[in-house]
């Protein structure tokens, strides 16, 4: 492939204490791809995102996100990443218009830019009624799209999506993936963990996580054919056991913070 | 700079649309100088007092006359016997009986034993201590007036007992310091870890930290606007007391202020230390309530004397910023003095500061790693 490497990481190690949470992990993300990151749970997943996005430094290896290394830039990679957490992460009390405001503002984009940009994103979310109505009256559903567009508002290179679809509905699962797909398309690329393996079939590439290693890394259809299974959940069912030691301890440094 | 501000904006907005918050900040602080000040008055105003005058002699009569006099008594009933006492304690028509035995003037003239016995209602004892000591106190005061010529040769020392600093004893001039120490307590270190804990919960943190805002930034965002609604609380407490109470602010204004600032960084620190090791919103409540507030009432000397409690609390005491807080703020507003009197209480809360302050940023650090 010679399309452009946005993420590349090359024997990255993350140890808290004697624990090994990421084990010599290597990948790249190309510009513009939707790269599914999966793995059980304590497999190692959240770890990695917190080192991609600057939230914790590795123990060693390098780590390249938008052209910039981890460890010393951090700053830099933040300016240009969006993120979405699997928690709702847009403020109940404040009205969209405010939410895009705060958030707008933070990444620094300049009030006039904001203001184009949230009326175009009003108008193809239909949400033009809703714009000064506190988040906190909006279904699920359309929080979670809103998320979403927050999170990728300041057009950022790569944008990290840490189990987005939890707790939603089918309908507006699949209308989410539709949005997914509409921003990879436009060139940023997207970074999706998710626990639906249906999802993971959308995904351009997935990588599979186990014990703190990558144990798979492939197009779906690829990896279906070498696991010989008939759907990427048989792939991961047969690959991805959590071992015994990943038990209460893999759950609480990852469930730190 | 431009990032901070919305980010500052975003948390008034918070604070301004959450009833919760605002009946918290600025009803809380009204309350409770309304609540110390007139309810949990320590001052005796207006006792109900009995008499059961076995004597009815002009000595007798210019006593009952003398007590009911003064602010303090009121005379709710003129008791016939003794059967009666039991009577108007039991139906609280009356909190105090003063008895005067038979013969009590002939017997005082002539400098026989004059029978005088006061009986209080035990059941609110620091109502009958002090019901009883002012009875005491205005009697003895008269007897002493009385004595005969013949037995005067050895002169009677009437001491003349005058208080300094709140000549009233007016109570509430003691329990002023106190609220202010209990609101910006309250509202800096609870405030504060609940809404820094509340991020947290809601996984607007993690975004928060993922987002080009730096760590310092986030949480002097989050702590800013309670910094300057904590000053408007001072001084709104001051003007309440000075309005309400009459309690005017004897030393600089400037510098109780300052020592304020100094209190609510401290109280600021607390907080955010308090919000990095507490998981939870109730955690963070719990740990506040249980950890800074019961103590700041009970151990900081606002309403219990630190000097009477066991020298273990003592100690217990001495490491509580409202302890010295609390002595600063008596100082300046009540004796007026200045800086020269209250510079070793600044220095250990500059002191307390710094170190939680350095705890603060270091826990919030580790959590980040």
């Amino acid at each position: 492939m010679n399309r452009k490497t946005v993420i590349r990481v090359r024997d990255l190690v993350k140890k808290f204490g004697s624990f090994v949470a990421n084990d010599r992990l290597s990948f790249d993300v190309y510009e513009g791809e939707i790269f599914g990151f999966l793995g059980a749970n304590g497999a190692g997943k959240t770890t990695a995102i917190r080192i991609l996005t600057g939230l914790l430094e590795p123990t060693s290896g390098e780590v390249m996100v938008a052209g910039f290394d981890a460890c010393r830039q951090p700053e830099e990679i933040k300016r240009n990443i969006g993120y979405m957490c699997q928690k709702f992460s847009l403020y109940e009390d404040l009205t969209i218009r405010e939410n895009i405001m705060l958030y707008g503002g933070i990444y620094g984009l300049d009030r006039k830019t904001i203001k184009e940009r949230t009326e175009r994103l009003l108008d193809k979310l239909r949400f033009r009624e809703y714009g000064d109505r506190l988040i906190s009256a909006l279904p699920l559903g359309l929080k979670q799209k809103l998320a979403f567009s927050v999170a990728v508002f300041h057009e950022p290179r790569i944008v990290f999506l840490d189990e987005p679809t939890g707790g939603v509905d089918p309908l507006t699962r699949r209308q989410f993936w539709e949005m997914i797909y509409e921003t990879a398309s436009a060139g940023i690329t997207v970074f999706v963990t998710t626990h639906y393996m249906d999802e993971a079939e959308y995904c351009d590439r997935i990588s599979i996580m186990s014990d703190g290693r990558i144990v798979a890394l492939d197009t779906p259809s690829e990896l279906k054919r070498k696991y010989d299974a008939g759907s990427v959940e048989d792939v991961f069912v047969k690959i991805a056991r959590p071992g015994m030691k990943y038990s209460q301890e893999t759950a609480d440094i990852n469930g730190l913070g | 700079m431009k990032r901070f501000l919305g980010f500052v904006r975003k948390e008034f907005i918070h604070i301004f649309r959450d009833v919760r918050t605002l009946v918290i900040i600025f009803g809380i602080p009204a309350i409770m100088i309304i609540l110390f000040g007139y309810v949990v008055s320590t001052d005796l105003k207006d006792a109900s007092l009995a008499f059961l005058d076995l004597s009815k002699d002009d000595v007798t009569s210019e006593l009952i006359e003398r007590t009911c006099s003064s602010d303090f008594f009121r005379k709710t009933a003129d008791l016939s016997g003794y059967h009666e006492v039991d009577r108007v304690l039991k139906s609280g028509k009356a909190k105090v009986v003063i008895v005067f035995g038979e013969n009590f003037g002939r017997n005082l003239e002539s400098g026989k034993n004059a029978s005088l016995s006061i009986i209080a209602d035990g059941s609110e004892p620091n109502t009958a201590a002090l019901v009883s000591t002012y009875a005491n106190a205005i009697i003895s005061g008269f007897s002493q007036l009385s004595m005969p010529a013949g037995q005067a040769s050895i002169p009677v020392i009437v001491p003349e007992v005058r208080m300094f600093y709140n000549p009233s004893l007016k109570s509430q001039f003691m329990f002023v310091p106190g609220v202010i120490t209990m609101v910006l307590t309250l509202i800096c270190a609870l405030m504060t870890s609940i809404t820094l804990t509340r991020e947290k919960e809601f996984g607007t943190m993690e975004v928060l930290l993922v987002s080009p805002l730096k760590p310092v930034q986030i949480i002097l965002g989050k702590v800013t606007p309670y910094f300057f609604l904590s000053i408007v609380n001072v001084v709104t407490i001051l003007v309440l007391s000075r309005l309400v109470f009459g309690l005017p602010v004897k030393g600089s204004l400037i510098l109780l202020l300052a020592e304020s600032m100094l209190y609510i960084f401290l109280s600021l620190s607390i907080g955010i230390l308090i919000s990095a090791v507490a998981k939870t919103m109730q955690q963070a409540i719990f740990i506040s309530l249980v950890g800074m507030m019961l103590p700041t009432v009970l151990l900081s000397g606002f309403i219990f004397p630190i000097e009477n409690m066991p020298k273990i609390y003592d100690w217990v005491s001495s490491v509580l910023p409202p302890r010295y807080f609390i002595v600063i703020i008596k100082n300046i507003m009540i004796k007026g003095t200045g800086f020269a009197h209250v510079w070793k209480e600044t220095l250990i809360l500059i002191l307390m500061t710094v170190i939680m302050m350095g705890l603060a940023v270091r826990k919030f650090s580790i959590r980040l790693q």
